[in-house]
């Protein structure tokens, strides 16, 4: 039977008779629930372009609708990812050097033409053979990874499979020392964190074990840097001529981009597998009978799961946007979350649909100059993992409740107890 | 109803009878040609409908409008004078015979 996963009762009618002027969809709580449907709901139908003025980062914009989401992230101009603007984030703490939080500027922070010369120095990494030599490798590691699962027990498939595949990805892509690999995970995670949220204890600890980050890092570089140029992010980055001026502060910022962007997305994407794979039996079915429905499952799981809930832009200068004024300076939060249930552009936006027409047509990896870099990547690994599922298990159960990210950015899980079925 | 030529990288042709009116991304993907993905829909804003257009048609065909398409072309591999996103083809009867090669891969 196919259910759609229905949102905590109290929050459907708290969502439907809240004051307007009181939702606040950043609240990192609704996140921990998985209550946000009912408040995107209502902010699509009655306040697409709608100010919430009190939340933990102060005021901000929320777009929730698809079509005008599509219209912010291609209007650069307007609204600013850079750095000196604000951020591309909705707390500022995460990459800025306010309360405890310290600079980490890098591309997706930054308009052209600096955005364009630091992302093309990374970019080939991306480029067709790169990704012909990854596909192998990803398969492989794939294959030895579900050899070693149990059937029939639980298990944690965020630590099992969706940390280990993405992490040794990582390492790959960075060229990173394998057997250090863990430490991936560990500044991934603490990037788009703050105190209290059970990862670290002060902005101080934060503070340290990014600046670990940076010392490991920048005793690769200089060992790449004497070395001739290869195909991974750290070589290109020592021998790129545009990047060769980079300060510590730059260098770091990069790096957590690097980190982040090419680990917990794909991460999320893998743990919603799971999710999917239980709550939608049948179309696992259909695409386990037909396999040539990955060409529309994998894109489908990232809609589904939207592994990045929002981005944010600054506006740089007055903007009336669907009649509402916005003003410079102020936060303009895209809910990507929200877009990719926008049920007058996606039909049935809340069920998993291994089938779906139109799957490519989502959100999750934005639009415009900022537009994922990995995208290719992260669907063949998506790929590779789904043929693995449909080749291996008749039913993929989640046996109890996921725990899930405390955040509104990272719209992902931390446990999601699993039995796999032969 | 112009005939339009989309060429893979590996040289394989695919002739759509294409309708006047629409873009070139969306004759392509409507006809299922391999190698243009369109996934933003014909907005310009992903870059996965990249074509280099035969240069023989590019005086009547335009080169890339400043704004989102060259900005998106920026980023793309291989761009040239004859990059174009097929999604801001509009095409017209004048077109019959259009040749259009595909990158290897359209990120």
């Amino acid at each position: 039977m196919n259910a759609a996963v229905k949102p905590p009762q109290n929050h459907v009618e708290r969502a439907r008779t809240m004051p307007l002027a009181d939702i606040d969809v950043s609240d990192i709580t609704l996140y921990q629930q998985d209550a946000l449907a009912p408040y995107f709901e209502r902010l699509r139908r009655e306040a697409p372009v709608h100010w919430c003025k009190n939340s933990l980062y102060g005021g901000y914009w929320s777009i929730t609708r698809y079509h005008d989401i599509v219209a912010i992230d291609t209007n650069h101009k307007q609204f600013s990812s850079d750095h000196t603007n604000g951020s591309f984030v909705l707390d500022d703490t995460t990459l800025n050097a306010v309360e405890g939080g310290i600079a980490m500027p890098n591309f997706l922070g930054m308009d052209p033409p600096t955005h364009d010369d630091h992302r093309m120095a990374v970019s080939p990494i991306m480029a067709p053979a790169n990704l012909l030599r990854f596909e192998s490798l990803i398969r492989s590691r794939t294959k030895d990874l579900f050899d070693s699962l149990p059937l029939g027990q639980t298990f944690n498939w965020v630590e099992q499979v969706s940390i280990p595949l993405t992490t040794m990805m990582l390492a790959t892509l960075l060229d990173f020392p394998f057997e250090d690999r863990a430490r991936l995970t560990r500044w991934s995670d603490i990037v788009t964190t703050r105190p209290g949220y059970g990862l670290v204890d002060s902005w101080e600890q934060r503070t340290a074990e990014l600046m670990d980050c940076l010392g490991y890092f920048q005793t690769l570089r200089e060992q790449r840097q004497k070395l001739p140029p290869k195909a991974d992010l750290i070589s290109m980055l020592a021998h790129s001529p545009a990047m060769q001026g980079m300060t510590p502060t730059d260098f770091l910022g990069m790096l957590v981009l690097l980190i982040v962007g090419g680990n917990d997305t794909t991460r999320s994407s893998m743990s919603g597998s799971a999710m999917a794979a239980h709550l939608y039996p049948d179309e696992f079915a259909k695409a386990k009978a037909d396999p040539a429905l990955l060409a529309s499952l994998v894109p489908e799981v990232i809609r589904w799961q939207t592994p990045i809930a929002h981005m944010r832009r600054t506006a740089i200068e007055d903007v009336e946007f669907r009649g509402q004024q916005i003003k410079k300076g102020d936060k303009v939060v895209m809910w990507y979350l929200s877009g990719n249930r926008d049920e007058t552009v996606i039909e049935r936006p809340d069920d998993f649909i291994a089938d779906r027409a139109n799957a490519r047509r989502h959100l999750s990896f934005g639009f415009g100059i900022h537009r994922c870099l990995g995208n290719r990547l992260a669907e063949m690994q998506i790929k590779v993992l789904w043929e693995e599922m449909l080749g291996r298990y008749s039913k993929i159960e989640v046996v109890d409740a996921p725990l899930r990210v405390p955040s509104n950015l990272i719209h992902g899980y931390l446990d999601i107890q699993t039995r796999l079925h032969a | 109803m112009p005939k339009i030529t989309y060429i893979t990288s590996s040289g394989v042709e695919h002739v759509v009878d294409a309708d006047s009116g629409i873009s070139a991304m969306q004759a392509a993907v409507s006809h299922r040609v391999p190698g243009i993905d369109g996934d933003c829909g014909g907005v310009a804003a992903c870059g996965t409908c990249h074509v280099w257009v035969d240069p023989s048609w590019l005086d009547r065909v335009g080169p890339a409008r400043p704004g989102i398409e060259s900005e998106m072309l920026a980023l793309t591999d291989g761009r040239t004078p004859c990059s174009r996103l097929a999604c801001q083809i509009e095409l017209a009867d004048a077109h019959d015979g259009l040749l259009l090669q595909m990158p290897t891969d359209q990120h």
